[in-house]
């Protein structure tokens, strides 16, 4: 009975409860800079949940999760330009007179609501999600050809945020460190502070409403078009009406994720949607181990504060590692960090290297005594 | 006679001009149970797949319960009350073994009342009585994958007996399996009809024979002649059909 | 009329610098299943090799033939490509045959890696590496076997290696004492200056067309019609259509399964190195040119469907005018009396990237019809 006190609660409590400490005790210990830092890297594990609901559970890969990051982050930035603007000329940000508009484009102006921004982080990514998936999906478009379409429609997005000065500043993207809300600074500790604690009951807010998803038979459709999507078909299920719910939901996480990540770096801009960052949220669930969001979770945190710690040290080697970490973990860990200890990797690695020693027997004499022998 | 549940007209499938099928007629009456055969490359699975829709016919049509299945999608066809099951045996291999006929017995085949709702207490009944069916209770919390192949095979017909399908399309559900589990599949089929209209394609004829069904002959897409076993075996064209293949069959 | 051919000529000029680009991803895509995300890397790695070319060609030796620099750095970037991409497909793509969305985020993870390198590595160690894996691999193909079987075995390996490593190691510090600009790593971009006859433009009823673009598409035509003549006349080219069929069976006629995966992942990347001899005439070159290309060359694949190459040439020339089409406004010029916001809606997608922006929304279009492409696989084998 291996396979049950392998997946017995305590490690993953355990896990649970250093999550928590870690992040009651972060704002005591970090200074402003780190706190932040986490903060981000939260938020990216929110975009990792998604993520590892829609590779881990339903088998896609999209490498085009970037599009509805930016997307979230953008609805946040323009509520908060519009809402520090009064000064600017026009009344209207700053950037627009650069460029000579002296009306604020129509899209725009829905952003003057606090509310209507509230829904529009997840739901505009959501619904937008939902149509290119069931784009996709309904003509059972699936595995590389659904991650390479993933990735043509992000950099399509690129090139439009980047190329439209006027309608949305381009390149330079929007700031929102120099914004005010409820009176504040963005940027001012004391708001980052609050957008820390924010972020982490997010984070396990989208932990919560992922495990209820994936719980039940759901959950297990999701895994089940992730095995064998043509036999669901033959059981009376439709596979790309799932296939769109997961990929929405997906979507507005990511958006959710990206509004909370722009807060609290202080800037949105097409960065947000270039390939290599979108191939990067990947790599984050596959070590963490797909499938298990705890893991997505852990990998967003581990490889971003890795990430940082590298870069400030050596930048010129964190490339190296990445993508020996692309290579390793998909050749030697498929099951990421938690997969590997949940099957057995601690005690196998342990025989390996002769510090105990491995008790074989036959899978029958490890099972009840009740059991029927069957060929 | 009453209306055919299960009615196929002038079916044909060309891939790329080769015939898979021509001009196939097939009619299946409500709970009966028929068995079809044929040598390898006569169509058999062809034929169950325009019926389940996943190739649609060149020409033709297939009627069940009077409306047409041409040009329904897959799971349509299955909600109608089609179920299949796979030459080789398709379970879904990461859910346990209860799961997979959860989902066979699962009402609801839509997303929402999946996310929301419980599985009810029927339906748990269910999953256990049919586990009873093919001895599986043991096996209940184990991943599909881990079965052996002669689990597999009734695991998944397990399932398609879950979903409760007015007409069984059962593709050589004894392959692989022993003799024992060989003759409690065909009581099992046997017991099916009657409620149930079974259609079973097998290549092995003592299974066949052992279902007392009436049996369908089928060869280069076309059906070579109908009637009881005794009659098919007698039919010179069968004999000579079979004559190239015969050790296969034999064996 | 003029105005027909000159977007004509600038849509088959783009497109086959698409072709060009995907030929080796449609072959290895295709054929094999692999995606490889790294293909723009192994570009980026032949836009290089004709840059070292180019230079040693400036040396006082060479300087006479320096016109020739080109007709010499093809051969060599199909082999550096070609090499680079048989050391990856026996390192990593071979464990994960079967596994495409693996494979995918391997090979990514290659393309990191390669493309940190060529910042961080002088590229005459780079050259010298190269080197030394070329002669390492083909030095044992071409010593008798007596040799590699004989008693001493063990010690003509060793050789072999030894050689590969000190004709590596005498490339790389040759290079680096004689051409200043290789000897130190730089991640800047450089810029290859094309040849003299390069230069300039043939002037043809009354338009001009830039001679590199021409010599790219004198390239794409030559090595579309080469990979069909080797894959339908040859017997390897047999072999790995075969395989491609069936691979268990043609294992069981003894076709070395093996040596085919090497040889079809090595010609597609080294199709990858002579598109990069035609990227690197385009524009300059840095580590991220091969980036650039690689959603296209996708594009390219999926419109023309998987295992065609036909598709491929079809598609690229589709997507190379439209974008054309597209980018340079020419509806606008074709009917200047447009209704303004239709005339408005044109003005907006006339610009390179926002014609993408248009090309992609057609691709995924189309997609809704035909969802396998131009030339989509037929018959039962299809599911599989």
């Amino acid at each position: 009975m291996f396979q049950r006190f392998q997946q017995s609660r305590w490690p993953q409590l355990l896990v649970w409860v250093l999550i928590i400490a870690a992040i009651v005790a972060a704002p005591a210990v970090l200074p402003v800079f780190r706190l932040n830092l986490l903060g981000r890297f939260l938020s990216l594990a929110i975009v990792a949940l998604g993520i590892d609901l829609i590779w881990g559970f339903t088998g896609l890969l999209s490498l085009g999760q970037g599009i509805f990051f930016a997307l979230g982050g953008y609805a946040a930035a323009m509520y908060l330009q519009l809402n520090s603007s009064s000064g600017f000329p026009n009344g209207i940000p700053e950037f627009f007179g650069l460029y000579g508009v002296k009306q604020l484009p129509a899209f725009w102006q829905p952003f003057h609501s606090p509310l209507f921004t509230l829904v529009a982080i997840w739901l505009i990514p959501a619904v937008l999600a939902a149509v290119l998936g069931n784009l996709v999906f309904r003509n059972r478009i699936k595995g590389v050809y659904f991650s390479i379409l993933t990735q043509a429609a992000l950099l399509v997005f690129f090139n439009f945020f980047n190329g439209q000065q006027k309608l949305i500043n381009g390149t330079n993207g929007l700031k929102t460190d120099v914004t005010q809300l409820f009176g504040q600074m963005v940027g001012s500790p004391e708001m980052q502070r609050g957008f820390f604690w924010f972020t982490a009951l997010m984070v396990i807010a989208a932990w919560v409403f992922v495990r209820w998803v994936v719980r039940g038979r759901f959950g297990d459709v999701l895994i089940a078009i992730r095995d064998d999507e043509p036999r669901l078909r033959f059981a009376g299920f439709n596979p790309t009406l799932f296939k769109t719910i997961v990929f929405a939901i997906a979507g507005g996480l990511a958006g959710i994720g990206g509004a909370l990540y722009t807060v609290q770096s202080g800037i949105v801009s097409p960065q947000y949607m270039t390939v290599p960052f979108s191939i990067e949220m990947v790599i984050w669930v596959a070590v963490g181990g797909r499938g298990t969001l705890v893991g997505a979770i852990l990998g967003a945190v581990a490889i971003n504060y890795a990430k940082s710690l590298v870069s400030e040290a050596m930048p010129q080697s964190w490339l190296f590692i990445q993508g020996g970490l692309f290579i390793l973990v998909v050749t030697a860990l498929p099951e990421g960090v938690i997969g590997w200890w949940r099957s057995d990797g601690p005690r196998n690695l342990l025989t390996r290297l002769g510090i105990t020693r491995r008790i074989g027997t036959y899978p029958q004499l490890e099972l009840d005594g009740q059991e029927e022998v069957q060929p | 006679m009453s209306a055919p549940l299960l009615e196929l007209r002038e079916i044909t499938v060309s891939f790329d001009g080769f015939l898979a099928l021509r001009d196939l007629n097939l009619s299946l009456q409500p709970g009966e149970l028929r068995a079809v055969i044929g040598p390898n490359g006569a169509g058999k699975t062809t034929f169950l797949d325009v019926i389940t829709g996943k190739t649609a016919p060149t020409e033709g049509d297939v009627l069940f319960q009077g409306r047409s299945l041409v040009g329904r999608a897959e799971h349509r066809i299955a909600r109608l009350g089609i179920g299949r099951k796979f030459q080789s045996p398709r379970v879904f291999e990461k859910l346990s073994v209860q799961e997979n006929l959860a989902l066979a017995v699962s009402r609801p085949k839509q997303p929402w009342p999946l996310l929301f709702g419980r599985l009810g207490g029927q339906e748990r009944e269910r999953v256990h009585h049919l586990m009873g069916i093919v001895n599986l209770q043991s096996r209940a919390d184990w991943e599909a994958g881990a079965l052996s192949h002669g689990q597999k095979q009734w695991l998944e017909i397990a399932m398609l007996v879950g979903q409760d399908p007015d007409l069984l399309l059962v593709d050589e559900p004894v392959a692989g399996l022993t003799d024992e589990e060989t003759d409690l599949t065909a009581d099992l089929l046997k017991s099916l009809a009657g409620d149930h209209t079974v259609l079973v394609i097998e290549h092995d004829m003592e299974f066949i024979r052992r279902l007392e069904s009436p049996v369908t002959v089928l060869h280069q897409g076309h059906v070579l002649c109908e009637g009881t076993m005794d009659q098919v075996q007698a039919d010179p064209r069968v004999i000579e059909v079979y004559l190239g293949t015969s050790e296969e069959e034999q064996s | 009329m003029q105005l027909l051919f000159e977007s004509l000529f600038n849509g088959v000029a783009i497109g086959s610098v698409l072709l060009m680009a995907a030929l080796g991803l449609a072959i290895v895509f295709g054929l094999m299943g692999v995606i490889n995300l790294a293909h723009g890397e192994l570009i980026m790695l032949g836009a290089y090799t004709t840059y070292v070319v180019q230079l040693i060609f400036k040396l006082p030796a060479f300087e006479p033939v320096y016109n020739l620099y080109v007709l010499v750095a093809i051969p060599l970037a199909f082999v550096v490509s070609g090499v680079v991409g048989i050391l990856l497909e026996r390192t990593v793509i071979r464990r994960l045959y079967g596994n495409p969305l693996e494979t995918l985020l391997a090979t990514w993870g290659v393309s990191l890696i390669l493309q940190q390198f060529v910042r961080s590595v002088p590229l005459a160690t780079a050259a010298g590496l190269v080197l030394a894996l070329v002669v390492g691999f083909s030095l044992p193909l071409v010593l008798p076997a007596s040799l590699l079987e004989g008693p001493r075995a063990r010690l003509v390996r060793a050789g072999c290696w030894a050689t590969s490593a000190l004709s590596g190691v005498l490339l790389a510090g040759g290079l680096a004492s004689q051409i200043s600009r290789i000897a130190r790593a730089t991640s800047r971009n450089v810029d290859v200056t094309a040849p003299r006859w390069m230069r300039g433009g043939l002037e043809w009823a009354d338009l001009t067309l830039p001679v590199p673009r021409l010599v790219i598409i004198v390239m794409t035509i030559v090595s579309v019609l080469g990979v069909t003549l080797f894959l339908n006349r040859s017997v390897w080219g047999t072999r790995i259509r075969a395989v491609t069929q069936n691979r268990s069976m043609s294992d069981c006629l003894g076709i070395p399964t093996d040596t085919v995966d090497v040889l079809t992942f090595g010609i597609g990347s080294g199709l990858a190195g002579i598109a990069g001899v035609a990227v690197s005439l385009l524009g300059s070159v840095g580590p991220n040119v091969g980036g650039s290309y690689i959603v296209g060359c996708f594009m390219v694949v999926v419109l023309g469907g998987v295992g065609n190459l036909f598709g491929a040439v079809l598609a690229s020339f589709a997507i190379g005018w439209l974008t054309d089409l597209i980018g340079a406004g020419r509806l606008l010029t074709l009917w200047p009396a447009m209704p303004p916001p239709l005339a408005a809606t044109v003005q907006f997608f006339a610009t390179t990237s926002m014609a993408q922006v248009m090309v992609f929304a057609l691709i995924v279009l189309f997609l809704q019809f035909r969802p396998a492409g131009l030339f989509p696989q037929k018959g039962r084998m299809v599911e599989v």
